[in-house]
């Protein structure tokens, strides 16, 4: 233990899923109100509850604020280049396949400048776990917009609105082949940290999509004014509809109040595995 | 499948790891045998001329050996998939040529940053862009060098024969390993298409050297992914051994944090310079024909070096006074032997024949006040012996 755990957390003090978070790494550099915390937190306690020896369980992160999660959970964790997390997780699960690599990323690193990683990798049903932390922008570098920016929502890089008709992940990844695909929000703690046990249950690709409040970035340019405001938003507007029949009408606008934002496990089924 | 490429799937089935003895081989199949011979594990690439004979021979030879083969979907996939295996313990391997070799700076970059041994055979086509695909270049020896951002050590080797691309490929593993660094076979579209013998020896004379592991068992008291030893070489804990690494592109300190000053940043970028740089001379390797009393020395590299050897021995036949050093890595650059010769005071000027518009020539100059004679060709030939024999002559 070190010395700086000890400080933080006297030993009879200590929170059970102390031991999978890197303490020796706070403070974290994630702003006031960022959803991403609570990602971690959500794995953290699905690697507790999978019965799989920790040392068993792979972070890779690609490039972003999600890309620093590998960075703070105390398992073998890598932090690669921008886009690229997900053929260097095929290349630890397919050399290793009795380990069980998670790839912890953000909107822009997996469907951006990862897309095509990200379409090939469901397609051949990789055993990856991937947790896709949407918050519709570039946070980083400042709030650009990316492939998940509602139309209308204002960045950086578009001042007077997104023009371009964002990505339907879940839809995206169900037709590129996933075995499982989900959608919640860090609101949903419960159903998220499930929805991450059971993708460390299957042999093959999953994908769960969760939103999450980027106050300083999106949020700012979008009249969201802090992380709760956007959590109240998760509460007022996201139905539960597990099984969702139609994955091409779960558009998320997160600036129409009127449109609800779906969430729930979406699809679960058996491909055959990748090179078992 | 067709009843060839069963028959063939059945053959690979049965045939061992190394196969020892004489053969008649294609370059890039030597290149494919050499990674086998030195343990290779996981191969990830996309199919491009003229490196694909590479992936094709090992997508039939590997799988059977236990080995995982993946086609990936591009160039920036297949390099990090190597990465990723490599992170996990395996010997990795990708081929490609120019364009792909473009596309893989990026994580090759990676590769050196994280120190994770992997090896990358680029066979060399008339380039830039998409050029003549199916034609001899050797234009990408500067970009092997300084192609990812930054600074950063690698090594280099420029078989000449399918007999080297055997032999330095085996080595190119062994020094990815011994360095942990990101090591490249430079090869030529005729080196990699040329069919020669090849020698393969026994599979306990295959010579071996594995990355150093942890010393410490995996207990909970943190391992230093990058304490390094008095080699300037950090021993590397793999995915799955316990040990709870963590890596990133990032600066960072001996942890493997991330560590945002500029005194670790300093530290770290060195450390990745010095530990090829100050082994050069265990790493450079060389063949040199009559240099010691030569008054013109040309120095070559790959499919021109077989020319060059011709005219200088021709040179010499007809009483000249000319050697040959022949780069065989070009990576570290052998400059101590190059400053070496010219402090001898013997050598008048140097020759620099080579498939591309001066790349080598530049660094020969660099070391220089002595006349370089160039003989250049853009790429989709080479230099005859006729041609640099004229030179010698002149």
């Amino acid at each position: 233990m070190t010395v700086t755990e000890q400080t933080i957390h006297p030993a009879e003090n200590i929170h059970p899923i102390d031991r999978l978070l890197r303490a020796d790494r706070l403070p974290h550099i994630l702003c006031p109100g960022c959803g991403i915390g609570t990602v971690i937190h959500g794995y953290a306690h699905a690697i507790a509850a999978s019965g799989i020896a920790e040392d068993q369980h792979v972070c890779v992160s690609g490039i972003g604020c999600s890309g620093r999660a590998a960075g703070y959970v105390n398992v073998d964790s890598y932090h690669t280049t921008h886009g690229r997390a997900l053929p260097f997780a095929l290349g630890i699960a397919v050399h290793k396949p009795e380990l069980n690599v998670t790839v912890i990323s953000g909107d822009g690193d997996l469907s951006a400048i990862g897309g095509n990683h990200l379409i090939h990798a469901a397609r051949r049903n990789v055993n990856l776990n991937v947790i896709c932390i949407n918050n519709f922008n570039y946070g980083m570098t400042g709030g650009q917009v990316g492939p998940t920016t509602p139309v209308g929502a204002k960045g950086t890089t578009a001042p007077l609105g997104a023009v371009e008709q964002p990505f339907n992940l879940p839809y995206l990844a169900k037709a590129t082949g996933a075995e499982f695909v989900a959608r919640w929000t860090i609101l949903h703690v419960r159903e998220f940290q499930d929805a991450v046990l059971r993708s460390m249950q299957k042999n093959g690709f999953s994908f769960i999509e969760v939103l999450a409040p980027c106050p300083t970035s999106f949020g700012r340019a979008n009249k969201i004014e802090d992380g709760m405001h956007e959590v109240e938003i998760y509460r007022e507007r996201c139905r539960v509809e597990n099984g969702a029949p139609k994955l091409e009408d779960l558009d998320i606008d997160l600036l129409d109040e009127n449109k609800p934002i779906i969430v729930g496990n979406f699809v679960d089924i058996e491909r055959a595995p990748f090179m078992k | 499948m067709s009843d060839s490429a069963v028959a063939a799937t059945v053959q690979a089935d049965q045939e061992p790891r190394v196969l020892t003895g004489n053969h008649f081989m294609l370059g890039d199949h030597a290149c494919a045998e050499g990674a086998l011979a030195a343990g290779l594990d996981f191969f990830g690439g996309y199919p491009i001329t003229p490196s694909t004979e590479i992936a094709e021979h090992l997508a039939r030879r590997l799988p059977p050996l236990g080995g995982r083969f993946v086609q990936m979907e591009d160039e920036l996939g297949s390099m990090a998939a190597i990465i990723g295996a490599s992170a996990a313990g395996a010997r990795s391997l990708t081929a490609t040529s120019g364009p792909g070799f473009s596309l893989m700076m990026e994580n090759i970059g990676l590769a050196a940053m994280l120190e994770i041994p992997c090896v990358v055979a680029d066979v060399m086509r008339a380039s830039p862009s998409t050029g003549l695909p199916t034609m001899v270049g050797q234009s990408d020896i500067l970009q092997a060098r300084w192609g990812s951002h930054g600074d950063y050590g690698i090594i280099a080797y420029c078989p000449a024969s399918p007999q080297e691309c055997f032999d330095l490929t085996v080595r190119a593993f062994n020094a990815a390993d011994q360095y942990r660094v990101p090591v490249f076979m430079l090869m030529d579209e005729v080196v990699g298409h040329m069919t020669e013998r090849v020698v393969i020896p026994a599979a306990d004379e295959v010579p071996l050297i594995r990355r150093k592991g942890p010393r410490q068992a995996p207990d909970g008291k943190p391992f230093l992914s990058y304490a390094p030893d008095e080699d300037m070489v950090p021993p590397i804990a793999h995915a799955g051994e316990g040990y709870k690494v963590h890596m990133t592109g990032l600066t960072h300190d001996e942890r493997g944090y991330p560590a945002m000053n500029v005194e670790t940043h300093d530290k770290l970028i060195n450390r990745l310079v010095d530990k090829i740089r100050l082994h050069a001379a265990d790493i450079e390797m060389y063949e040199e024909i009559d240099a010691e009393d030569a008054d013109t020395i040309v120095i070559s590299f790959g499919c021109t070096a077989r020319s060059a050897r011709h005219a200088v021995n021709q040179a010499r036949s007809e009483g000249l006074k000319c050697g040959l050093l022949r780069l065989i890595t070009i990576w570290p650059f052998p400059e101590t032997r190059i400053r070496q010769l010219i402090e001898q005071g013997k050598v008048q000027r140097f020759i620099v024949p080579e498939v591309n518009l001066g790349q080598l020539r530049r660094e020969v100059e660099r070391l220089t006040q002595l006349p370089v004679l160039r003989l250049n060709h853009a790429g989709g030939t080479m230099p005859t012996p006729d041609a640099i024999l004229e030179l010698i002559r002149s």
